[in-house]
């Protein structure tokens, strides 16, 4: 399978048409994870888009490169990524949350194709990714392993588990995100239970460490390049970015962690996310 | 019984490692830092390039085992009882039982056989928590060579299963040429008074009990149930309707293990008079393990005398 290559523009663009679906899927549901899920959404694009060697027609081809949403409740901006490389067809993102549906309320690896591993628990996707890690190192593959951790979810205990033995084993094709919207459901993490500073917490652990704008398509892109050289060790890509990014009501609202939008809201948000490239595909129609 | 050659059935867990190593180049073993309790360090010295110590974090093991199953390994994860289904069960429940993945959770140190260390390292709860789980298999063998075929099938069987070791020695009752099949309970006695139904180390207090009452001139059945799930159903309705009178034996508490099982069937099957040895909804403590199964009823004496009252009823 060759590695999809984008320009930053084209990878901006995609990401817009990610964070339409995103609030389409929720909005047909009435119910999800808006707010987390937008600020995952150009580090997800950037990805699938243009690092992941996947095969949507073999979707467990063993040489694949594995991803892990461990903050799982943000899983549709992965059900958008995988619709859009055709993993399955576009309109069954308006199937997310329904009873006989394969887009479950969190990510189901025997249900989706392209869902490399369940979450939805958190603490848990980044011991999932060393085991993954582990296991094709062990078969010498040339895979890679990308978990996108949240920052509340970094409160759990077994993340740090996972840190010591991700150094420990030298996985280095293991490579994790921070999306670090700094909001987690009950409040800011500031306030919920303060994680800084984070940094050096991952340095503490020997892991390679980078930090940027993670609404910056050229710092993701070029970041991930510089985590795919280091050897010897993971690393963490401490990604600042937006809850809610793209949607003006819903930036930095904690409200808009697991809300869905009304209809009026529904209008609004697809309106601001409406691509100046692109004017025929507006509001309401599908994809 | 022979006590005096009884040996721990972790033992038997760790040379089978070492086998089923050499056969299976994609089985690979997890270990949470007491490597020498579980018997893995047989293994860690054979196939360093597969043992994983993984230090004292069992959730996270669990997981990393997870991952490994993803890519097509056999993991064996290896713990005490108690922490490899309490402190990693959520871990086990949506991760590895959920996921279907292939995934071994293997641990020593099964009911009161950690005796003197206390109630902390004693897992009598651990059977009815992996019971309730969908989808995992359950294997808890009774002697040395039932454990080393059985953890072999389970190494052969594709999919979660859940294998329970002592820490204690245990007496050996089969041969080394005796065959297992996950799910097929064994007759090791036949009767028609009493049946004794029996799992994991209880199998061999079965065994003693049948002995002491061939002496009142009373004929037991004696069945050891070395997979809890799935059940032999068939072997428990069959015993129960030439019997009519059943008495379970665990080292567990006596819900959600063995006896809720067997009573779970009668109840659906064959309604029959039921007494259960094991754990009475209390826990252990501190001693040595024979003092406590006697202690807390689940000795030879108590498991007649529970038979002696239903015969007498
Ligand atoms: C173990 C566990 N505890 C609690 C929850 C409920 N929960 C879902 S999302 C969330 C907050 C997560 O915050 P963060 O990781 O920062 O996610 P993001 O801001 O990216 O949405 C909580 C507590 C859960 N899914 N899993
Ligand atoms: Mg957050």
């Amino acid at each position: 399978m060759p590695i999809p290559h984008a320009t930053v523009e084209q990878l901006e663009r995609q990401a817009r048409v990610i964070r339409r679906h995103i609030i389409r899927m929720i909005h047909a549901a009435q119910s999800g994870h808006p707010g987390g899920s937008l600020s995952a959404t150009d580090i997800v694009t950037a990805l699938y888009f243009h690092f992941m060697r996947v095969d949507p027609g073999n979707p467990h081809w063993p040489e694949r490169d594995r991803f892990i949403l461990s903050k799982g409740h943000a899983c549709p901006v992965w059900y958008a990524a995988l619709a859009e490389r055709g993993f399955f067809p576009v309109e069954e993102l308006l199937t997310l949350r329904q009873i006989n549906g394969r887009l479950q309320g969190h990510p189901d690896m025997e249900k989706t194709p392209g869902v490399d591993i369940s979450t939805g628990s958190l603490g848990q996707g980044l011991s999932l990714g060393v085991g993954m890690a582990l296991g094709l190192k062990i078969d010498r593959s040339s895979a890679r392993v990308y978990v996108v951790l949240g920052d509340g979810e970094l409160n759990e205990g077994e993340i740090w588990e996972a840190a010591m033995a991700a150094a420990k084993f030298q996985l280095d094709n293991l490579t994790a995100f921070v999306d670090y919207n700094n909001l987690q459901l009950d409040g800011w993490c500031s306030d919920v239970m303060p994680i800084e500073p984070l940094r050096d917490k991952w340095r503490a652990f020997n892991w390679e460490t980078f930090e940027i704008d993670g609404h910056s398509m050229r710092q993701i892109v070029d970041t991930i390049e510089a985590a795919q050289q280091v050897t010897g060790r993971p690393s963490v890509i401490i990604a600042h970015t937006v809850k809610g990014k793209g949607v003006s009501f819903m930036e930095n609202q904690c409200d808009w962690h697991g809300r869905a939008p009304n209809d009026a809201e529904f209008e609004q948000a697809m309106a601001e996310l409406q691509d100046p490239m692109d004017s025929a595909e507006v509001g309401t129609s599908r994809a | 019984m022979k006590w005096a050659e009884a040996i721990p059935t972790r033992f038997a867990y760790g040379e089978e490692l070492v086998a089923l190593g050499h056969e299976l180049p994609n089985l690979v073993v997890l270990e949470a830092d007491i490597s020498k309790s579980t018997q893995t360090y047989r293994f860690a010295k054979a196939f360093p390039e597969r043992f994983f110590q993984m230090g004292v974090a069992e959730s996270n093991m669990m997981l990393v085992a997870a991952g490994l199953a993803t890519t097509g390994k056999i993991p064996f994860a290896s713990t005490y009882a108690v922490f490899g289904t309490m402190r990693a069960c959520e871990q086990v429940r949506t991760f590895i039982a959920h996921t279907h993945l292939n995934v071994k959770i293997a641990c020593s140190h099964g009911g009161v056989t950690p005796g003197n260390d206390g109630v902390t390292h004693q897992a009598t709860e651990d059977l009815g928590i992996m019971r309730t789980i969908p989808g995992i298999t359950i294997i808890v063998p009774a002697d040395y060579h039932a454990t080393r075929k059985l953890v072999r099938a389970a190494a052969h069987h594709v999919g979660p299963v859940y294998l329970r070791f002592t820490r204690d020695p245990v007496p050996v009752i089969y041969r080394e040429e005796d065959e297992f099949t996950i799910g097929k309970g064994k007759q090791l006695r036949s009767g028609s008074d009493v049946s004794l139904i029996a799992i994991g180390d209880m199998v061999a207090i079965a065994l003693e009990a049948h002995e002491q009452l061939a002496q009142r001139g009373i004929q037991a059945d004696v069945i050891d149930i070395h997979t809890l799930k799935p059940l032999d159903r068939e072997i428990i309705v069959a015993s129960a309707r030439k019997t009519r009178r059943v008495v379970t034996l665990e080292d567990h508490q006596i819900h959600g293990g063995l006896g809720s099982a067997v009573a779970e069937v009668l109840g659906e099957e064959c309604p029959t008079p039921l007494r259960r040895i094991g754990l009475r909804d209390t826990f252990a403590e501190s001693g040595e393990y024979r003092l406590l199964l006697r202690k807390y009823g689940m000795d030879a004496d108590a498991v007649v005398a529970a038979a002696m009252e239903l015969l007498q009823r």
